[in-house]
């Protein structure tokens, strides 16, 4: 790896600061499970990282009155996995977490820098899309917040200027009565295709409900013309779920990579929207 | 600040004792622990933290050497094989690799005895389904996956008796 001068902020302050100054020369350094492997190849390179751990304001998880999760910068995908507060609250959050790439990974890997690096084959942005989760970013010139949605806006690409830094992802537990499943597939060791749904029933009929899908497109995506069709229709009829699928397979953004044809992942996600709508409708039934 | 080419001071314990070495930023922690402290159990394999031979515990935890920089373990305690092979309570662990020849080439058992060890530490009878998944990556291509479950079980086994 090329060498690069290594700076060591102690607050969030002197971290956008020191980002500012070195512009696109800089780059953020959380666990480095995916900027220090494109470093590594020569794909990326920098004079100077800057290495978020070791501010303490941006440490670990937390859960909020409101009923909110607060994941911060510093937060591993482990340490989320085994927080007592995400295992408590947000069980599927806990799950999916325990699923990404492996033990060594998830101990380094921070959850926000995943989001950051906007790597498509990848399931937290797709999960956190699920839960309209957002982030806080600190820059020299202020604070704001932004959904994932807006957040990242391409194959590793996000909305962030050179000197923002994402503090915290704030998860905003499901609303009562609504149940979410999150699917993923693949043979390689990043994720093929995931697909989150969360829904909510009254009378036999869908109520509320949220498609996610990552992966298969160049960026996690909310599949709203599929919840359309799946809002007031009813959930024991076999049809309506097969027709959400048809709808998000046909509107997804699918492309073509080393993980298939476009073709091949419509047809996973006209399979899995339908899976992962069954598994969340049984997940309110018990 | 640190320079390019300016070296950290890494203060660490590794396997029991404390050693103090000077690395540059951009230095693995693999090649810290291979060329400055003659550790050579952890392998640099596929290099990208997917095949898990160079598999080392920091502060007890799994992670993959060939990716995390030398200069995190600033303060911490890191664990090599060398260190479980010295270690005569890890024999239980080591001796049920041999006896079940959950070894074939080897290349891969550094890191699948600390993956192993790891797994034990935080949860000592793990079923075939959770030593499974733990240990999903770390990468054998000799296909001894049967074996390495084998003696793992027989490892949670022998603790339990002994």
């Amino acid at each position: 790896m090329r060498p690069f001068r290594l700076y060591e902020p102690t607050t969030i302050k002197e971290t956008v600061a020191r980002l500012s100054e070195l512009g696109d020369d800089g780059k953020l350094y959380a666990g480095g499970t995916e900027l220090l492997l494109a470093m590594k190849t020569g794909l990326l390179q920098y004079d100077g990282l800057v290495n978020v751990k070791t501010v303490p304001e941006l440490e670990g998880v937390s859960f909020s009155n409101s009923g909110t999760l607060n994941i911060g910068a510093r937060a591993t995908h482990s340490t989320v996995e085994h927080s007592a507060d995400v295992i408590a609250h947000a069980p599927l959050i806990a799950s999916v977490e325990h699923r990404v790439a492996n033990v060594r990974v998830r101990n380094v890997g921070t959850v926000v820098g995943n989001l950051c690096f906007a790597e498509p084959h990848s399931d937290p942005g797709a999960l956190l899309l699920l839960y309209e989760a957002e982030v806080d970013i600190a820059s020299p010139s202020g604070t704001r917040s932004a959904s994932v949605e807006e957040l990242v806006v391409g194959p590793y690409e996000t909305s962030l200027a050179g000197d923002e830094l994402v503090t915290r992802v704030r998860v905003p537990l499901l609303p009562n009565g609504m149940r979410g499943a999150y699917l993923k597939f693949g043979y390689h060791h990043r994720p093929t295709l995931g697909v989150g749904a969360a829904v909510s029933v009254t009378d036999g009929k869908f109520v509320d409900i949220r498609l996610t899908l990552g992966s298969a497109p160049p960026k996690p995506t909310r599949m709203r013309d599929a919840e359309a069709v799946l809002r007031g229709a009813a959930v024991d009829d076999p049809a309506v779920a097969i027709e959400a699928g048809r709808i998000a397979a046909e509107g997804c953004d699918a492309i073509d990579d080393l993980h298939g044809s476009a073709e091949y992942k419509r047809h996973l996600v006209q399979v899995f929207v339908q899976r992962a709508l069954t598994e969340a409708v049984e997940r309110g039934v018990k | 600040m640190v320079q390019a080419n300016e070296k950290i001071t890494v203060a660490f314990n590794v396997n029991g004792g404390d050693v103090e070495i000077g690395v540059t930023p951009e230095t693995a922690l693999v090649d810290m622990l291979r060329d400055g402290l003659l550790l050579k159990g952890a392998k640099r394999s596929c290099d990208m933290q997917v095949c898990g031979a160079c598999t080392v515990l920091v502060d007890g935890l799994p992670v993959s050497a060939c990716t995390v920089p030398a200069f995190e373990v600033r303060g911490k305690s890191v664990t090599t094989i060398e260190g479980i092979a010295a270690d005569d309570r890890m024999a239980g662990l080591t001796d049920a690799f041999i006896d079940n020849a959950a070894i074939q080439c080897g290349f891969c058992t550094p890191g699948m005895v600390l993956a192993a060890k790891s797994l034990l530490d935080c949860n000592p009878h793990p079923s075939e389904a959770e030593i499974k998944d733990y240990m999903r990556g770390n990468i054998c291509r000799c296909t001894g996956y049967k074996k390495i479950v084998e003696a793992i079980q027989e490892a949670a086994r022998k603790a339990l008796q002994g």
